[in-house]
C-alpha cells in the first residue's frame, strides 16, 4: 500500500561541504543516508528521518542540516498535522500506535507556575560557597516518636534507612528496553554520586551485581529476572504497579528485542515477546498489597524499605493512604509526563494527572491522617532541572527520580523512536552494533555530571532561601508562590498566588 | 516458642500461636545452620512459610500454611499433610511443593522452576505468567481441576490438570489467555470456548507422554495412586499458537 504518510523531517546537505566520508550513512540507523557509488554521491531518503540528530552532531564538516518538513496543510485548529498524521497511520496499518518517552502535549505544566522565595534584609541568604549546605536524604520509614535513655542513646529502633548524597535517583529503565552500557552508566553515576539507579522489571545483569547498594531492584508484573540473588543484591525492593507513561496496562517487550543477553537477565527464552500483565495477578487489593510487601520484606529479612511505585491517576492521595497503610516504606508516584520505552499513544497522551497535583493531594492527604512520617515520597515524570527538583522538595517530596533527564545527558533527542529498538544513540536498543555508541566511562560521567550541576544549583537556591539543609525545604510550600493559577489549582497546590 | 531438636539434621516446631514473622525467622535460622528437616505440628495459617529460602531443606507442614506459601524459595522441599491456602508457590525458583490436600487462588504465579504437586482442586489464576529459561523449567501437578484465568499469559514450564474425581470435568474459563510458551496437559476434554484465542489444542505426542508419564509417577507415588490408571485415560494438550501472541496488534 502506497502510505500518504509526508515525511516528518527534511534532511539538507551542503554538497559544497561533504566529504563523502559516509559517517552519516554509518551512523543512521533509520536508513536516512546511503552512497549512491554511480554518481559518487551522498544521497538521503527524507522520508526515513526521525529528527534525531545523530548524523549532524557526528558529521565532521557540518555538511548536514534537519529540519521539519515544512509543508503545510489547511490551518485548522482542530484537525491539527498530528492528528491527521496518526489517521494515516492507523488507515495503513489497522493497529495500536505506539510510540516512545513522555506525554509531549501541552497540559498544564505546574512547574512552569510554581516560583521559589529568597532571603531580602529581613532574614540573611547564605553563601553555599562559603557555608556547609546539606542535601542529604534519608529514604525510608521514620518512626512515629523517638525516645532517648539517659545518655542520650536513641532507644527507638528504626526502619531501614537509605541514604542520599542528593535527592535526585534514576528512575526505573530495564535492561532490554535500554541496553547494558546504559544500565552500567546509571549504576556507576549513581554508586559515584551517592544515590540510587533503578532496574526496572527487566532483571540486573551479574555484571552489575557490584554496584548493589546503590540498586533498587524492581518487582513487577511480569516478575522478570527476579530470584533470591536479585532480591539479596539490592539495596530497595520495589513493587511496580504502574508508570506514568502507561497507567493501567502492561508492558509487550517485542521478541526481537530479547537477545541472548537480555534472555538470560529476564530469564525467558530468546526472541519470545516479554509480556509484563497489566496488573499484577496477586494483588487485587490493598490487602493483596501488603501481602506481597511483606512477602518481599521475609524474603529479605527486613533490613531493606520495600518501596511501591503507582502512575498519578485520579484517586491517588486514597491510593497512597492505602500503601502506606499496607506496609510500603517509599511511594514513588509517576506523573502525566512519565516517559517510557514503549506505549500506545492515546494512553500516554490521554491517561493519568499531572504529577504536581498528585504530589501535593498525597502529601496533604497523609499529614492529615497523620502518617506522612510512616514513607518517603517520590515523585517522577518530566522532572526537566533543578529548579523542578526544588519546586518538588517543597511541595513534599522527599526525592525524585530522573529519566528523559538522565537519557538526554546520555545523547537522547526525544525523536520518540525508542519502541522500533533502532535508537541511532544507542541507548534504547539491543542492537550490539548500536549499544557500543554509549560507552559507560563517558555515560558515567556525563550523567554524574548532571547530578553534580544540579547538586550546586540546588545549593545555591537554598542558600538564597536563607536555609542551610534540605530538610528545612522539604514540604515547606510557604517557600512556593503561584503564578497564573486558579484558586482551586491553588488549593490543591497548598500555595499561596504570588504578591500574597 | 516451644521446639525439640530430635538430631542435629532434624526439628521439631510447635506453632500453635506463633506469630508468622517469629515462625520464619527460626526456620531460617535452622535452614543457615544446616538443619536438614523441619516438622512444623499445629500450623494455623502462618504465611510466607519458606520464602526465600535458599537451602535444600525439608520442611513438613501439619496444619494450614497461610497465603505465599514458599514465595520466592529457592531449593527447599515443602510437604503440607492439609490445604494450603492462596499464593502458593508465587514466583518460585527451585525446590518442591507437595500439598496432600487442596489449594487455593494463584498458585505457582509466575514461577520460573521447581514442582508443585497437589492432591485436589485449586482455585482462581493458577500458573498465571509461569515462565522457564534453559533448564529451569516449573512444573505444576493438580489431581483435580482448577478454575478460571489458568496458565493465563503462560510463558513457559508444564501445567497438568488430571480431574481425578470425574464427576466434575474442567470447568474453567479463559485458559491460557496470552499463552505464548509452555504446556498444559489435561485429562479429560475442554470446549474450545472456554479457551483464550491464543491457544491450541491437540492429542499428545511422543515426547509429550514421556514427559507426562514422568510427572504422573511422580505424582502418584506423592498420593498414593496408580500412575498406569490414571495414564489409561484420555488426555489433551494445549499449546500457545504463537511466540508473539500480541506482535500484530501494534503499529508505529
Amino acid at each position: 500500500m502506497k502510505t500518504y504518510l509526508p515525511p516528518q523531517f527534511l534532511v539538507e546537505r551542503d554538497v559544497e561541504k561533504c566529504i563523502k566520508c559516509k559517517v552519516c550513512a554509518n551512523q543512521c540507523s533509520f536508513d536516512s543516508h546511503y552512497y549512491d557509488a554511480d554518481d559518487d554521491e551522498m544521497k538521503n531518503r527524507s522520508e526515513n528521518c526521525v529528527g534525531c540528530h545523530r548524523c549532524v552532531t557526528f558529521c565532521p564538516t557540518g555538511a548536514l542540516m534537519v529540519r521539519r518538513n515544512p509543508l503545510e496543510y489547511r490551518e485548522n485548529y482542530n484537525w491539527r498535522p498530528e492528528f491527521i498524521e496518526d489517521i494515516i497511520k492507523q488507515a495503513e496499518s489497522g493497529g495500536i500506535l505506539l510510540t516512545g518517552m513522555g506525554n509531549d502535549k501541552g497540559q498544564r505544566i505546574y512547574w512552569d507556575h510554581l516560583v521559589l522565595n529568597a532571603s531580602q534584609v529581613t532574614n540573611p541568604s547564605i553563601d553555599p560557597l562559603r557555608e556547609p549546605m546539606e542535601l542529604t536524604t534519608y529514604l525510608g520509614r521514620k518512626p512515629d516518636r523517638i525516645t532517648l535513655d539517659s545518655d542520650l542513646n536513641l532507644e527507638t529502633e528504626l526502619a531501614p534507612q537509605v541514604r542520599l548524597e542528593v535527592p535526585i535517583m534514576f528512575s526505573a529503565i530495564s535492561y532490554g528496553a535500554v541496553s547494558l552500557n546504559v544500565h552500567e552508566s546509571l549504576a556507576r553515576a549513581a554508586t559515584e554520586v551517592g544515590t540510587m539507579w533503578n532496574t526496572g522489571e527487566g532483571g540486573l545483569h551479574t555484571k552489575l551485581y557490584k554496584y548493589g547498594k546503590n540498586t533498587i531492584a524492581q518487582v513487577a508484573s511480569g516478575r522478570f529476572g527476579v530470584h533470591p540473588e536479585y532480591l539479596d543484591t539490592a539495596r530497595i525492593v520495589e513493587i511496580k504497579i504502574g508508570q506514568g507513561a502507561k497507567p493501567g496496562i502492561g508492558g509487550h517487550l517485542p521478541g526481537v528485542k530479547v537477545s541472548a543477553e537480555v534472555s538470560a537477565t529476564r530469564m525467558i527464552p530468546q526472541g519470545t515477546d516479554a509480556l509484563s500483565p497489566a496488573p499484577q495477578h496477586d494483588i487485587y487489593s490493598i490487602e493483596d498489597l501488603a501481602q506481597l510487601i511483606y512477602a518481599l520484606k521475609e524474603a529479605t529479612h527486613y533490613v531493606k524499605p520495600i518501596s511501591v511505585k503507582i502512575a498519578a491517576v485520579h484517586n491517588s492521595a486514597a491510593i497512597a493512604s492505602g500503601m502506606v497503610r499496607a506496609g510500603a516504606d517509599i511511594i514513588v508516584l509517576d506523573g502525566l509526563r512519565g516517559a517510557t520505552g514503549a506505549t500506545p499513544k492515546i494512553i500516554r497522551d490521554n491517561v493519568g494527572i499531572p504529577i504536581e497535583m498528585a504530589l501535593a493531594s498525597v502529601d496533604s492527604r497523609l499529614r492529615q491522617e497523620g502518617i506522612r512520617n510512616r514513607a518517603s515520597i517520590v515523585i517522577s515524570g518530566g522532572i526537566r532541572n533543578s529548579g523542578d527538583v526544588a519546586k518538588a522538595i517543597a511541595l513534599g517530596a522527599d526525592a525524585v527520580n530522573i529519566g528523559t533527564a538522565a537519557l538526554i545527558a546520555l545523547g537522547c533527542r526525544l525523536c520518540q523512536q525508542c519502541h522500533t529498538g533502532k535508537c541511532a544513540w544507542g541507548i534504547c536498543t539491543s542492537d550490539l552494533f548500536l549499544t557500543k555508541r554509549v560507552n559507560p566511562d563517558i555515560g558515567s560521567r556525563r550523567l554524574a555530571n548532571l547530578l553534580h550541576s544540579w547538586s550546586l544549583e540546588l545549593k545555591d537556591m537554598l542558600g538564597g532561601m536563607g536555609i542551610n539543609a534540605l530538610e528545612s525545604l522539604r514540604g515547606n510550600r510557604l517557600h512556593l508562590r503561584g503564578v497564573g493559577l486558579t484558586d482551586t489549582e491553588l488549593d490543591i497546590l497548598g500555595v499561596r498566588m504570588v504578591g500574597s | 516458642m516451644k521446639y525439640s531438636q530430635r538430631t542435629n539434621q532434624s526439628v521439631k516446631i510447635d506453632a500453635s500461636g506463633i506469630y508468622y514473622r517469629e515462625l520464619n525467622t527460626k526456620i531460617r535460622e535452622l535452614a543457615s545452620n544446616g538443619t536438614q528437616k523441619i516438622e512444623l505440628r499445629n500450623v494455623f495459617g502462618q504465611r510466607y512459610i519458606g520464602t526465600n529460602i535458599n537451602k535444600p531443606v525439608e520442611i513438613d507442614i501439619f496444619g494450614t500454611p497461610g497465603n505465599d506459601l514458599g514465595a520466592f524459595m529457592n531449593g527447599p522441599r515443602i510437604t503440607v499433610y492439609g490445604n494450603a491456602q492462596d499464593g502458593c508457590g508465587n514466583t518460585m525458583n527451585n525446590g518442591e511443593i507437595i500439598i496432600h490436600g487442596r489449594a487455593g487462588d494463584i498458585i505457582g504465579l509466575s514461577a520460573r522452576g521447581g514442582s508443585i504437586f497437589i492432591r485436589d482442586s485449586i482455585g482462581y489464576r493458577a500458573g498465571i505468567h509461569m515462565k522457564e529459561y534453559q533448564d529451569q523449567k516449573p512444573k505444576l501437578v493438580i489431581g483435580g481441576t482448577a478454575q478460571d484465568f489458568l496458565g493465563e499469559y503462560m510463558a513457559g514450564g508444564i501445567l497438568v490438570l488430571l480431574d481425578l474425581n470425574e464427576s466434575q470435568y474442567h470447568k474453567a474459563k479463559f485458559v491460557g489467555t496470552g499463552m505464548h510458551g509452555g504446556v498444559i496437559y489435561m485429562r479429560g476434554s475442554i470446549e474450545s470456548h472456554q479457551l483464550g484465542k491464543e491457544v491450541g489444542i491437540s492429542d499428545l505426542e511422543k515426547a509429550d507422554w514421556q514427559i507426562l508419564k514422568k510427572l504422573v509417577a511422580e505424582f502418584a507415588a506423592h498420593f498414593s495412586y496408580n500412575a498406569d490408571e490414571i495414564l489409561r485415560h484420555k488426555f489433551i494438550k494445549l499449546f500457545p499458537l504463537w511466540l508473539r501472541p500480541y506482535g500484530r496488534i501494534y503499529a508505529h
